[in-house]
């Protein structure tokens, strides 16, 4: 094996490398060697490569992520403990306890390989959250698939589906929720987003720094082997062409017992105080780790490569620090408590090495045996990469497809003709995208754990943080891709208004944003312009309803050829619930109870599952977000749960009425009487929108009759337009007046079926 | 009154094991896999999980697990143990139980809210029940579809050693339906659904008194430590 080292760099001044090949532009190459005063070696253009890349520098959406943290007030920072930047945000939520959540994509690999994409997404964010210091506590995800008819798209269902249920059962994290949507712009391109959750005491947080010489590199968990090198392959082939390995598999593997395992470990070794710094392995493995934990700590690292323990004894010094084998962590451990972190990871069976020790300089030096590989400042490696101001335009597409509004193309209304009217209520409530999702989400085991007090098909996810007390936190995630292409500024905040209700109609009070940003290609204008849009839509949102984000991803190049997903910005709302014991449920229970629709429904169809489904239409301008009024309503959900008020709150969103009434019956099985004819006139709509529209600011609630007067009375109190549509009755039936009655069992046959026949 | 719950690599229901004797009224001690000591614990619960992330077979490994050694001996004595799912399949690997559990009839991990009927009482973990009670609990697993030859469920079902019978659906392609068994002393029972999940209101299975607030579990652990008093 040839080595490429400092020495060598300087002798061969003017070697060809293949930069090109690993993703660097010529401008970025030409400023590695003017930071390095040399050109790189092989091992640190490897190094640059993936640090700089996209996934790892964010030099495309740097800009416009600024927005998160610029647009907060003091108000808003109150309950951070960590913000942006970090591997996860962390948020106050009392007793002394905080909890630390974050979304991330891993929509690539999940096209390749579906099972082993999904599955080590969801072992990454994990690792993501341990590294906080937390214990994780639960696990959700958000999916998009293409059209459910394509031959391919079971292929990615089955797989991706496996892949979460494989390794997040395994980790014994409770799925409390999350989305699955199809459509067919995202066949080639399917997004894979996984959430995690984590709690800790405020004591407890860890950071990924190293910023105390003399303290020991130590990586430790599973070993290292040649998945998830990808590009380097091409340097290794370039260097060594006869005798060095051929081309490595570009998606890691994953092995969830090792992550638990893992789990279990380090939260042994923080409990001990035995680590300073921790970082994860995930992209770009020990490149990133070293020079993250160097340059977050102001320091220098010396690493000896030749200790890393190795599956396959023929990697190279490049692959070795590409390597994106999955459950493996570095740790900065004092010297003082390496004997007390040797005697856990030993009961733990887990393989350790001592790699080298921080330093008092402003270096990162690797070292391959005797000779010196890497020798370059952490900063310019893990923090200053390369920034883009990309072109930016609105594409031309945008206004003509704006104006073909549902109304300028005078699609067909059922109306007054009943049995059409009726049909579609059925055809909608069982389209894929509407249908019951127990298919995916009974293969997640949503018990482990115990504190599980809402999950699907509940509109939010809820996990208790303290047995003692009952302080939970619940969690809802949205996204609606359709609305962002017809505006994403407007989109995404949508999407903001929406999590953010589910989670105030659970009785819970949303106090932060976590989000994971699905896009095009960066270097498309029309795409960065969507991009602006939505992220300038997000950090103004959140401005107005005072909840800050917290920390996020972006994953770009979603796209086959020219054609771009739909910008897909997942946004996830975090809120707490002093006791879980007080959470709202999202059906109907008893009978007798008056049924309200909270706020105003307007003629709004544009973008709407209805014109999807029963027109297969896409244009006009989305549903209009008030989100003042989003707020207010947020505060009458807590204010009436912290009174008992609500025996049940479903908010509206996708399908409108006509979904909230199915799920609301069929959730326990409780049917309902529901007239419409109020609203169509005090609103001044059609029965078409009355059922259909996605109106925001919206919630149905259920009410039992002692607490009529005062429920309403809160609601006058507030301003909040309030309207008595129905009541609840066991009569097994859903009857909307002057429309149709059906039998819940046959509406529940046709909710239920449209999965399993797809797919089962 | 103390039962131990072991923790193997990859378990994951532990935990809540414990907490489910805590509600129940004992006193949980955690035991470790590479121990051989169990403490002097009244019974034992071998929880849920994915022991050594199911290499090999569900159980295999850890049925070889040091502590299991003297887990058996004890089992041959009296000591009450429990298995849950991957205890249930510990069990089985281990001989206490006879019979295998295989990969689910679908192919998939399945989570769902079980119907079960509770078809024998005579033991140290259902004698809390009347027989043919029908309780909700849980059910979360990939490899729970019981299988045995002719002989062996001639004989279960002969000597009535079938604790647990699915009601309604049988998730996994279990033969004869079965949920759960016990020995022929009534001290070793194992189930495939999660009873540790059916204890405390808020966070089991929807009952028909109000959501996610089904305690039908709870009765097996109190039917051990009742047991365990009287014995």
């Amino acid at each position: 094996m040839i080595i490429d080292t400092v020495d060598q760099s300087k002798i061969e001044a003017g070697k060809e490398q293949p930069w090109a090949a690993l993703g660097l532009k010529e401008d970025e190459y030409n400023s590695i060697k003017e930071i390095l005063g040399r050109r790189p070696t092989s091992s640190e253009l490897a190094m640059y490569s993936v640090m700089w890349s996209e996934h790892c520098s964010y030099k495309s959406s740097k800009i416009y992520l600024r927005q998160f943290g610029e647009k907060v007030t003091p108000e808003m920072k109150k309950r951070l403990l960590v913000g942006m930047g970090e591997n996860a945000g962390v948020v106050d939520i009392g007793e002394g306890l905080a909890v630390t959540f974050k979304v991330e994509s891993h929509n690539h690999p999940s096209y390749i390989e579906p099972f082993q994409g999904a599955a080590t997404g969801v072992g990454g964010i994990v690792r993501d959250i341990l590294t906080m210091g937390a214990r994780p506590i639960a696990v959700m995800d958000q999916l998009r698939f293409g059209a459910p008819e394509h031959p391919d798209t079971a292929r990615v269902v089955h797989g991706v589906v496996d892949g979460i249920s494989f390794y997040g059962n395994c980790l014994g994290l409770p799925n409390i929720g999350g989305e699955t949507v199809f459509d067919k712009v995202y066949q080639g391109n399917p997004l894979v987003n996984a959430l995690s959750i984590g709690a800790l005491k405020h004591g407890d947080l860890k950071l990924a720094k190293a910023d105390k010489a003399g303290d020991l590199v130590i990586l430790f968990g599973a070993r290292t082997g040649a998945d998830g090198i990808g590009g380097v392959s091409v340097l290794a082939s370039e260097t060594f062409d006869a005798d060095g390995p051929s081309r490595r598999p570009a998606v890691q593997v994953g092995d969830p017992f090792a992550e638990k395992v893992l789990i279990e470990c380090c939260l042994e070794l923080f409990a001990a105080g035995c680590v300073s710094g921790i970082q994860d392995l995930g992209g770009a493995g020990i490149s990133c780790a070293t020079s993250e934990l160097a340059s977050n700590g102001g320091k220098g690292m010396k690493v000896q490569l030749k200790k890393v323990l190795l599956r396959d004894e023929s990697l190279t010094p490049e692959e070795i620090l590409m390597s994106e084998s999955q459950e493996r962590m570095m740790a900065i451990v004092p010297k003082r408590h390496l004997r007390a972190f040797k005697k856990i990871v030993d009961r733990h069976e887990v393989e350790y090495s001592v790699l080298g020790k921080v330093i008092n300089k402003d270096r990162l030096l690797i070292y391959w045996g005797e000779q010196e590989i890497v020798n370059v400042p952490p900063r310019t490696v893990a923090h200053d990469g390369p920034v883009y101001e990309r072109p930016v335009r609105k594409p031309k597409w945008q206004a003509p497809l704006n104006a073909a509004s549902v109304q300028a193309q005078g699609l067909y209304r059922a109306n007054d003709n009943t049995t059409d009217l009726a049909a579609q209520f059925v055809q909608i409530i069982s389209s894929p995208n509407q249908a019951d999702k127990s298919y995916i989400t009974g293969q997640f085991d949503r018990y482990v754990g115990g504190n599980t007090a809402l999950a699907y098909p509940d509109g939010a996810g809820m996990i208790r943080v303290s047995e003692e007390t009952g302080l939970g936190v619940a969690l809802s995630t949205d996204a609606n891709g359709r609305y962002c292409q017809l505006d994403p500024y407007q989109g995404a905040r949508l999407a903001l208004a929406e999590a953010y209700r589910n989670v105030a109609t659970s009785g819970a009070k949303p106090i932060a944003v976590t989000n994971c940003l699905n896009f095009g290609s960066p270097e498309n204008s029309g795409v960065m312009w969507q991009f602006k849009q939505a992220t300038t839509g997000l950090a103004d949102g959140c401005l107005e309803l005072g909840i800050p984000v917290t920390g996020g991803n972006v994953s770009f190049y979603n796209q086959t050829g020219d054609v771009a997903i739909f910008p897909t910005p997942v946004v996830g709302v975090l809120g707490v619930i002093d006791d879980v014991a007080r959470r709202i449920p999202s059906g109907w229970q008893d009978e007798g109870n008056n049924i309200y629709l909270l706020g105003i429904t307007k003629d709004e169809l544009d973008g709407s599952v209805w014109s999807e489904v029963i027109h297969d239409h896409l244009g006009g301008r989305p549903p209009a977000v008030d989100l003042e009024f989003e707020k207010r309503l947020a505060e009458l959900l807590h204010g009436a749960s912290l009174q008992g008020l609500v025996a049940s709150a479903t908010d509206l969103s996708e399908a409108g009425l006509a979904q909230a009434l199915t799920e609301s019956v069929l959730r326990f099985n409780m049917g309902a009487r529901v007239w419409i004819s109020e609203l169509c006139e005090r609103d001044g709509i059609d029965k078409t929108s009355a059922l259909f529209s996605e109106s925001t600011g919206r919630i149905l609630v259920s009410v039992g009759r002692e607490d009529d007067v005062k429920f309403v009375g809160l609601c006058d109190a507030r301003n909040i337009p309030v309207l008595r549509i129905g009541v609840t009755d066991n009569t097994g039936e859903l009857e909307i007046q002057d429309l149709a009655t059906w039998k819940l069992d046959e509406l529940r046959t046709s909710w239920v079926a449209t999965l399993p026949e797809l797919f089962g | 009154m103390k039962i131990g719950v072991v923790t193997f690599p990859g378990s994951l229901d532990d935990r809540d094991a414990a907490r489910a004797i805590r509600l129940a009224g004992g006193e949980p001690i955690s035991l470790w896999h590479a121990d051989s000591s169990i403490k002097k614990v009244d019974a034992v619960v071998l929880p849920g999980g994915f022991s050594y992330g199911d290499y090999l077979r569900c159980g295999a490994i850890a049925a070889q697990a040091p502590v299991m050694k003297n887990i058996i001996k004890k089992a041959g004595e009296g000591l009450p143990v429990l298995g849950i799912c991957n205890g249930f399949q510990i069990l089985v690997e281990s001989h206490l139980l006879p019979g295998g559990l295989i990969r689910n009839e679908k192919q998939h991990f399945v989570c769902r809210d079980q119907k079960l009927r509770v078809e024998n009482v005579d033991s140290a973990w259902t004698s809390g029940f009347q027989k043919g009670d029908e309780i909700t609990i849980p059910l979360k697993n990939g490899e729970g579809g019981y299988i045995a030859t002719d002989e062996t469920l001639k004989m279960l079902e002969g000597e009535g050693l079938i604790t647990f019978r699915y009601l309604e659906v049988n998730p996994n392609g279990s033969m004869n339906d079965i949920a759960g068994l016990r020995n022929e002393r009534g001290n070793v029972v194992g189930l495939m659904p999660h009873p540790e999940h059916a204890v405390e209101p808020g966070f089991g299975p929807d009952s028909p008194v109000a959501m996610r607030s089904g305690v039908d579990g709870l009765r097996i652990f109190q039917s051990v430590l009742r047991s365990v008093i009287s014995a």
